[in-house]
């Protein structure tokens, strides 16, 4: 019994060759019927993002099914296998292991700590076990990459920092304004990226939003999707001093916003700060105006340093949640082996005759005056005893695991609870 | 043996307020709850030896222990950990005890370069305005020493905002606003106490002295701060003072403090000199 995964993601693959191989939501129950039947898999899932395609499944013969499956891809998604090939990568047990608790760590991602990947990898699987298409090994696989994946988020800082422009500009401001509750934003412009900073900033508790723009009608148009107001575009300059966060992003060839206009109104607001964010090229704000106290200016190009800072600090954070991921995997293949047939029927002896050599040791020890012989006879009453308890639940999962089945294994280990009568013996011995 | 007590436990003290200083540096370049609750287990932990050795040394000489150099700088030393201790626990600014722990640190290790034995008391120390006295001016002076901390704060994370240096130190400072703010709380609850620190010395001083006011460097100094900070208190209150021009002056407040409670001793002679002089 192996696990295996095979997938490209945006490292391997293009996305030409990605959005080949995706699988839409609709057609996922039958690949998995397919996978199943013609590939082999015990149990199979798919997680098909925008940057990676990928099947989890359980098989007896890794390169057999290797085959199958670059097989099943191609007729399935009707492509020569020469095309794809190249970009697949094909991981067995441990590199398996190991590569979906990064995944699901989102350590494997384009933009490393990002969180969606984690909810895609739910929704994946969820899709598969509604399909019956999971059983024990995958469903506790990928139970033991989420948890993963949470601690991977509560232990590291990996998805402490901004690592998009606009969400470094939230980040600025939280820095000087401490609580954005309270705080005014206002938009001069109209365009995308101010529109995608200014709802970062409302998600973010900013409540009042003013929009001015040169043609009145746009403003008003923005103004109302954020329960803002807008204000006609010559008359900004004397609402400056309401405004705490200004993001600018005008096609204006000069500079709009002077220290001129900004010293009466930092007076009129009794020099509380303001940050000002140029988004436009070429800038609208008078670079000038950082140096005036109380005023804080950044452009495109200061937060996309913020940004390449943040990114460096991920990588940093990578490498630590790297560390608890190979812990993760090293138990996990644990977990996997006691799966096994010997080793489980091994433990289950030993429990038992550690009970029964205890409880022949207390009898014993009440009757001094027994001879050798009436001794040797209670203990192979007990051993006796013992073998026959035994028997029927050993011969239940040999029969069963002839037929690849681990459920009866897992079942007999948490009745007899083996996992942690093996971890007393390993502690004891170590 | 008494005096080898004393000095014992004050030894005790200053290690924990070092290395619980050490532990607030740690935190600049890494930030873990492990570094901090150290930090504030050792500061604590320091607190309380060297209030035990306050208390013994009041018991031993029978006066409040504030009439050599070495028993004020330890007194103040003291007051700057336990106003330290109640701000960190009241506003959780992270790393406040990298900039406030230092000078807690040199000042009792410079009381303890020149410690002493108990010494016989002038008269004029044996009153009950000695402590009410001392407690109000040092408690006012280790909360401006906290606004002149949280000044220096300020003042770093504003150059680093404003040259757009994105380093550990950035990350783990607060906001703006909120050094601004606990540095104005800071001082409004400090100046208060410098207010009342003089008032009941000048009582004090008709009662020893004769007359409440006699202009002796000490007490000049005294004024001149007084002056300062009530300056800034208006500033701030009426005229928007606030961010950079606060922290320069609270920084600039302290000194004088400073100089008014050390610089007038050692440089300057008057009424107020401590016993050892």
């Amino acid at each position: 019994m192996n696990i295996v995964t095979l997938g490209v993601n945006h490292k391997t693959a293009p996305v030409e060759i990605r959005e080949c191989l995706a699988f839409a939501e609709g057609s996922i129950p039958e690949a998995l019927q397919q996978l199943q039947q013609d590939v082999g898999l015990q149990e199979s899932m798919i997680l098909s993002t925008c940057n990676r395609v990928e099947i989890y499944g359980i098989c007896e013969d890794v390169e057999i099914t290797r085959n199958k499956l670059v097989d099943f891809i191609g007729t399935f998604k009707d492509l020569p296998a020469a095309q794809f090939a190249d970009s697949l990568y094909y991981y067995c047990d441990q590199e398996a292991i190991q590569h979906v608790f990064q995944v699901a760590s989102s350590l494997d991602s384009m933009v490393i700590g990002e969180p969606q990947i984690l909810g895609q990898l739910k929704e994946a699987y969820a899709l598969a076990s509604e399909h019956k298409a999971t059983g024990l090994i995958l469903n506790k696989f990928m139970h033991r990459a989420f948890s993963v994946a949470k601690s991977v988020r509560t232990r590291t800082k990996i998805a402490n920092s901004a690592v998009s422009v606009s969400f470094a500009a939230v980040e600025m401001a939280r820095k000087i304004f401490g609580d954005l509750s309270d705080k005014t934003v206002m938009l001069v412009g109209a365009g995308e990226m101010c529109e995608l900073a200014a709802r970062h900033f409302v998600n973010q508790g900013v409540k009042k939003v003013l929009v001015t723009n040169r043609t009145y009608q746009r403003a008003r148009q923005l103004a109302d999707e954020f329960d803002g107001s807008a204000i006609e575009f010559k008359d900004f300059h004397s609402q400056l001093d309401r405004v705490d966060v200004l993001l600018s992003s005008t096609g204006s060839p000069s500079y709009l916003i002077k220290p001129e206009h900004l010293a009466p109104a930092l007076k009129k607001r009794k020099h509380r700060p303001i940050f000002l964010i140029d988004i436009a090229v070429p800038r609208d704000i008078d670079p000038a105006t950082n140096n005036m106290d109380g005023i804080f200016l950044y452009d495109v190009d200061d937060l996309q340093d913020v940004v390449t800072e943040n990114i460096d600090h991920r990588k940093q954070e990578a490498e630590r949640a790297e560390a608890l991921v190979a812990i993760e995997v090293e138990k996990f293949i644990h977990w996997l082996e006691s799966l096994q047939l010997t080793p489980t029927i091994k433990a289950l002896h030993q429990m038992a005759d550690e009970i029964s050599r205890q409880e022949l040791e207390k009898t014993l020890s009440s009757f001094p005056d027994l001879s050798k012989k009436q001794q040797k006879k209670l203990e192979s009453m007990a051993k006796a005893i013992v073998n026959k308890l035994l028997h029927q639940p050993i011969t239940f999962i040999k029969e069963h695991s002839e037929y690849g089945e681990q459920l009866p294994v897992e079942i007999v280990r948490q009745m007899y609870k083996l996992n942690d009568f093996e971890q007393c013996k390993q502690d004891k011995s170590s | 043996m008494m005096f080898s007590s004393y000095s014992l436990l004050l030894t005790g003290a200053l290690l924990c307020y070092m290395l619980g200083m050490l532990a607030g540096f740690v935190q600049i370049y890494r930030t873990s709850t492990k570094t901090s609750k150290a930090e504030n287990w050792l500061i604590t932990g320091g607190f309380i030896l060297h209030l035990t050795a306050f208390a013994w040394r009041f018991w031993e000489s029978g006066a409040f222990p504030v009439t050599t150099l070495h028993e004020s700088l330890s007194c103040f030393s003291l007051f700057l950990a336990g106003i330290y201790l109640w701000i960190s626990r009241t506003a959780k600014v992270s790393i406040l005890g990298a900039f406030i722990n230092p000078l807690t640190t040199i000042t009792l290790l410079w009381s303890m370069l020149i410690i002493q034995q108990v010494k016989p008391h002038p008269p004029a120390l044996k009153s009950l305005w000695l402590p009410v006295h001392v407690i109000f001016s040092f408690a006012g002076n280790a909360l401006l020493a906290m606004t002149c901390g949280l000044g220096i704060m300020y003042l770093i994370q504003e150059h680093l905002i404003k040259t757009k240096r994105i380093s550990n130190l950035f990350k783990r400072l607060p906001s703006l606003n909120q050094l601004d703010q606990l540095s104005y709380t800071c001082l409004s609850i400090g100046f208060p106490f410098l207010t009342l620190g003089i008032i009941t010395g000048s009582i004090w001083a008709s009662l020893a002295w004769g007359s409440y006011w006699s202009w002796d460097p000490k007490e000049t100094w005294s004024l001149i701060t007084w002056f300062l900070y009530a300056a800034l208190l208006h500033g701030r209150l009426n005229s928007g003072w606030r961010g950079k021009k606060a922290a320069i002056l609270s920084i600039i407040g302290f000194v004088a403090i400073m100089f008014t409670f050390l610089g007038v001793n050692l440089l300057l002679s008057g009424l107020h000199a401590y016993g050892a002089h």
